[in-house]
């Protein structure tokens, strides 16, 4: 298996480690553990215990038969990220990241948070693991969220709406670095996606690449064959990279990433970071991002608040300059028809930020043969969505 | 002697941050004359930034409102152009790495030098990725300013050697903003500081009065305030430059 990073901490031109000088030893030290940890024995039995006794690891790969029949096409399989422990793919970096901080000797985890399941993840193994556990989350998102905050509480976490700027996702990501700066020597800044300065994007890929893991090995029992293509949404882009790892060397296997076109690419509530942003510095990482011709960021928009952030992962930004990654953008509109049409076809509810690959399966599919395999990554479940769908179809229903 | 070194020639250096726009720039201009007036040796002038994720409530709030009244880069440059007209202290600019680098470094390093800045300081970039900015600062005779942390340690002695202009030595853990206490052991970071380098240095974040500033003068070069200058703004708006020139003159006087 080859990697995408092209020399230390760098995919190409993306990544690197633009951060304060306050917190550039604290970088080194996690890389260090890192490299120690991250291929002994004993660290990866303890995690592969964790993912597969607690998250309830491997994750099914369901064939999706009404959905493969309705839109006529290519035989589609969906990866149930939604069915692990917290109801989401992110459980599977939280473990990782917990378990290294600890072996760091770390006792508190910080971390950012969107729509919440990346905060409720951290929260989970904070209290399985005897740490503490604090969450930025931004006050907009608090508010669209509040079943998320109050699990997070629930399980021993404290929640600090963050309200300045957009009070969203990336002001959450600014204050967790904040936070960081100030105290450094027992806290872990538990990242939530594959971004922020290096080693954070490598660690969160390495932690997330069991997913592309199990998807080969399970198509490889079901189907005797690698898929035709493999689509993940993409706000920093975890789920989407550790849907694509394993595949990034088998260039039969078209790579799709999903991404958040809120009202429309061509509108300023956009989250489409490939199809209008540009090369930029920011949050640690040089990659894409939407700002204006000053580099002032752009307040982005999605009805999905975990792909509500300005920019994206290095090593997609990568993927997509060598041209291995394709990148779709997906309207709110699209998204939200997509999540119901998944609930009516297969009795599965995904994730706003999820039902972005479904609407771009339903449009690919039909145009696929039907000898031809479509694996849709369902990176969470949607019950933590369900009240917002509701408002945004017009009915007066809150949590 | 670069200029910016011509700013510790006059006893310990105060150094003064401003947020360029804050409320406007007409307010940015008359508060910088002020601050020369009361004794200022450097100012630095901040490029708003939307997203400052090294500063604390006050400056971020500085940040909010220069952008907020449509201050842009080029408003900046053609502001500083007109300042120098009269004022001769050394400028520099303290900035965000996205800001520079969507300009274009060497677009805005030219930029610079035209219009008598003397050095940028870039809190988000570290000894390690110099290299996207140092080659276009060095054309354009532009000092780049590094920075030294409480938790820098081993990697004092390779960023100071190769440091330019002074030394920002950052105070305290976390962000920019007022402390009561500063509890790290700087005479240790500046001894380690000293052996490497003859460059000045001086301590910034969390200093906001005299007998503080007095205190870390005693230990190096000169001393940088920002969020108390900033507070004024934000409590004076307009009418702040007369408050700013009367706490410079208290704080150069304790550090003389």
């Amino acid at each position: 298996m080859t990697t995408s990073e092209t020399r230390k901490g760098r995919f190409g031109i993306h990544g690197g480690q633009y951060i304060p000088e306050t917190l550039m030893n604290a970088v080194i030290e996690l890389e260090k553990a890192y490299e120690q940890y991250k291929n002994d024995p004993d660290f990866n039995r303890e995690l592969t215990t964790l993912l597969n006794e607690y998250a309830g690891r491997p994750s099914r790969l369901y064939y999706a038969q009404k959905m493969t029949r309705d839109l006529g096409g290519a035989k589609i399989y969906l990866k149930r990220e939604d069915l692990n422990h917290t109801g989401a793919h992110k459980i599977n970096n939280v473990l990782g990241q917990a378990l290294l901080a600890k072996k760091m000797g770390k006792t508190r985890l910080i971390a950012e948070t969107g729509a919440g399941q990346h905060g409720v993840a951290t929260a989970t193994a904070a209290a399985l693991m005897n740490m503490s556990c604090v969450v930025f989350m931004g006050e907009e998102d608090t508010r669209r969220q509040t079943l998320n905050v109050y699990r997070m509480r629930l399980l021993g976490a404290e929640v600090i709406p963050v309200t300045t700027g957009t009070a969203t996702l990336k002001d959450a990501v600014s204050e967790a670095m904040r936070e960081w700066t100030s105290r450094i020597a027992d806290t872990h800044y538990c990242l939530g996606s594959v971004m922020g300065p290096h080693p954070f994007p490598t660690i969160v890929r390495d932690f997330q690449a069991v997913i592309s893991k199990e998807i080969k090995a399970q198509i490889l029992e079901k189907e005797g064959r690698l898929p035709d293509a493999v689509l993940a949404c993409v706000g920093g882009g975890s789920n989407a990279i550790g849907s694509f790892y394993h595949f990034i060397e088998d260039k039969g296997v078209r790579l799709i990433g999903c991404e958040a076109a809120g009202r429309g690419v061509d509108t300023f509530e956009t989250a489409a970071t490939i199809a209008t942003g540009k090369l930029g510095i920011f949050h640690g990482m040089k990659s894409y991002f939407c700002q204006d011709q000053y580099g002032q960021i752009a307040p982005v928009y999605s009805i999905s608040a975990g792909l509500d952030y300005p920019g994206i992962g290095p090593e997609h930004a990568y993927l997509h300059d060598i041209g291995r990654a394709e990148y779709v953008a997906i309207t709110d509109e699209e998204a939200v028809c997509a999540f119901e049409y998944l609930a009516r076809t297969e009795g599965i509810i995904p994730a706003i930020e999820s039902a972005h690959a479904v609407a771009y399966a339903m449009k690919l599919a039909p145009t696929m043969r039907k000898d031809q395999i479509l694996v849709i990554t369902i990176s969470g479940r949607g019950d933590k969505d369900c009240a917002a769908i509701a408002r945004y179809r017009g009915e007066d229903l809150h949590e | 002697m670069s200029n910016i070194q011509k700013a510790f020639s006059n006893g310990k250096a105060f150094i003064a941050f401003l947020t360029c726009g804050d409320p406007d720039l007409e307010t940015t201009a008359a508060a910088v004359r002020a601050a020369v007036n009361g004794g200022a040796d450097l100012i630095e002038l901040g490029i708003p930034f939307s997203d400052p994720t090294a500063e604390g409530p006050v400056i971020q709030g500085a940040n909010l409102r220069a952008l907020r009244g449509g201050v842009t880069t080029d408003k900046i440059f053609a502001f500083v152009k007109e300042l120098r007209k009269d004022v001769s202290v050394p400028l520099v600019f303290m900035t965000y790495a996205n800001v520079v680098f969507s300009y274009g470094t060497e677009r805005f390093a030219a930029a610079c030098r035209e219009i008598g800045i003397d050095g940028l300081i870039l809190p988000d970039v570290p000894y390690e990725e110099k290299g996207d900015f140092l080659p276009a600062c060095q054309q354009y005779g532009i000092e780049l300013i590094s920075l030294i942390a409480p938790t820098s340690e081993n990697r004092i002695a390779k960023i100071a050697k190769d440091a330019e202009g002074f030394l920002y030595i950052v105070s305290s853990l976390g962000v920019t903003g007022m402390r009561s206490e500063i509890q790290t052991d700087l005479s240790a970071i500046v001894a380690a500081v000293r052996q490497n380098t003859t460059i000045p240095c001086a301590i910034g974040f969390g200093i906001s009065t005299p007998a503080q500033a007095k205190k870390m003068a005693g230990l190096a070069d000169g001393v940088i305030v920002g969020s108390a200058i900033v507070k004024l703004l934000e409590k004076h708006g307009k009418e702040a430059p007369p408050y700013i020139a009367d706490y410079v003159r208290s704080m150069k006087d304790a550090i003389r």
